[in-house]
């Protein structure tokens, strides 16, 4: 299963320079595309009939050792009818701000994987409705961990570290509208909600 | 217990006729019971956040069965806990529940660390992680291994049994509470340094510092 995947071809017809470089690793197509447009090509592929890249697997970002090179948003996304995989790569010039569009309205799930990159490289996502720390707690103020900047240790000494650490509240981590299965309810696909009122558990066709 | 010695009460005067620190033959005999007592039914409060919880788990079945040394019940109510068992690393943001939990055990106490993490930070020389949780709780006993064997861990509660043995009531400072002071810790910055340091092979890890 080598060889560029598909969905390249019609990506370049669609977008001509907003999508940059392209490169195959380990039989995965891995595309760049221009930060501005990055809210438009996932949205293109996701929606486009022929794309259907409706499963976003994960979203993460690289930073490389070398300074100069700019730090990368990844988002990994999969065709589930088609058993199809994409990478596509934002690269983010460290001496701009760290800034993307949010994919949050295109998939749901993006909501967590957006705030754990926000968490541990600080990087910023625009229309992202709850930008929180998701793994550190939200009082923490050593940084953004995953940064090549932030020492292996932390910045503080470990004594300041257990202070903070000490001081923070351990209720205050989750909220609980966030855990709240009433209020997540109303959120859910009509037939779905219709489902779990009659009491049906688990996934019918 | 009420052996109580010191303090003003309306005996007072008559402090000196027992000294705490020459037990007679009243509260050793005492001692040997309530300690006796004490450490054949220790009710552990599992505190498993890793791989060393899995070996607390066999530790507590059928195999090993813990229950042999009075711990027949794992006490998930800190209330009723003795000896809080801290399987697994703590990171920094379980450090305020750790606390929480050892405060609201009363006392008569102890903690075993269980495990190279809870006891030094182990492999986990970074910013996330409590490099030992005596710099968060005190801790009678540390458990060697990774993750230590049942065997090692049921070696580590007989001789916190043995240590309850050694006790004394006529010591009221073992049944002192060490909270958390104005300074936000229970120990002097200094220490905590000093516990936190890296040994090892974790000196010369300097990697992005």
């Amino acid at each position: 299963m080598s060889g560029v995947s598909p969905s390249l071809a019609p990506m370049r017809a669609e977008f001509g320079d907003a999508v940059e470089r392209h490169l195959v690793s380990c039989g995965d197509t891995v595309v760049y595309v221009r930060r501005d447009r990055s809210h438009d090509v996932l949205a293109w592929l996701k929606e486009t009939p022929s794309q259907e890249f409706t499963y976003l697997t994960d979203i993460t970002a690289v930073e490389y050792r070398d300074p100069e090179q700019p730090l990368e948003v990844v988002y990994q996304l999969r065709c589930l009818d088609r058993r199809a995989d994409l990478r596509i790569k934002v690269a983010l010039d460290k001496r701009g701000p760290l800034e993307v569009r949010s994919v949050w309205d295109l998939w749901r799930g993006a909501d967590w994987l957006e705030r754990e990159v926000y968490d541990m490289f600080g990087v910023t996502f625009a229309g992202h409705p709850d930008l929180r720390r998701i793994l550190m707690w939200e009082t923490y103020s050593e940084g953004h961990p995953l940064r090549k900047s932030f020492p292996l240790r932390g910045h503080f000494s470990r004594s300041e570290q257990t202070r903070q650490a000490l001081g923070a509240n351990p209720e205050a981590h989750y909220s609980m509208e966030e855990l709240s299965l009433a209020e997540a309810f109303q959120e859910l696909p009509a037939d779905m909600r219709e489902r779990l009122a009659r009491g049906e558990r688990g996934f019918l066709r | 217990m009420g052996l109580s010695y010191r303090g003003p009460g309306r005996h007072s005067e008559e402090v000196t006729t027992v000294s705490p620190v020459s037990p007679n033959w009243v509260t050793t005999r005492l001692d040997f019971l309530t300690n006796w007592a004490r450490s054949n039914s220790l009710w552990p409060m599992p505190f498993g956040t890793a791989c060393c919880a899995i070996e607390f788990m066999a530790t507590a079945a059928s195999r090993f069965d813990l229950a042999r040394f009075g711990m027949e019940r794992m006490s998930f109510s800190p209330r009723q806990a003795d000896v809080l068992i801290c399987a697994g690393r703590l990171p920094f943001k379980l450090a305020p529940v750790i606390r929480r939990i050892w405060d609201q055990m009363p006392q008569p106490k102890w903690a075993i660390s269980m495990g190279a993490c809870a006891s030094t930070g182990g492999i986990f020389d970074n910013y996330a992680m409590v490099q030992g949780i005596d710099t968060i709780i005190p801790v009678d006993v540390y458990v060697p291994g990774c993750p230590p064997r049942p065997e090692g861990l049921l070696y580590g509660i007989r001789l916190l049994q043995k240590k309850i043995m050694g006790e004394s009531l006529a010591d009221e400072s073992l049944r002192d509470e060490k909270l958390v002071g104005p300074s936000g810790l229970f120990l002097s910055p200094e220490r905590i340094d000093e516990l936190s340091e890296p040994f090892g092979n974790s000196v010369d890890q300097t990697r992005s510092t």
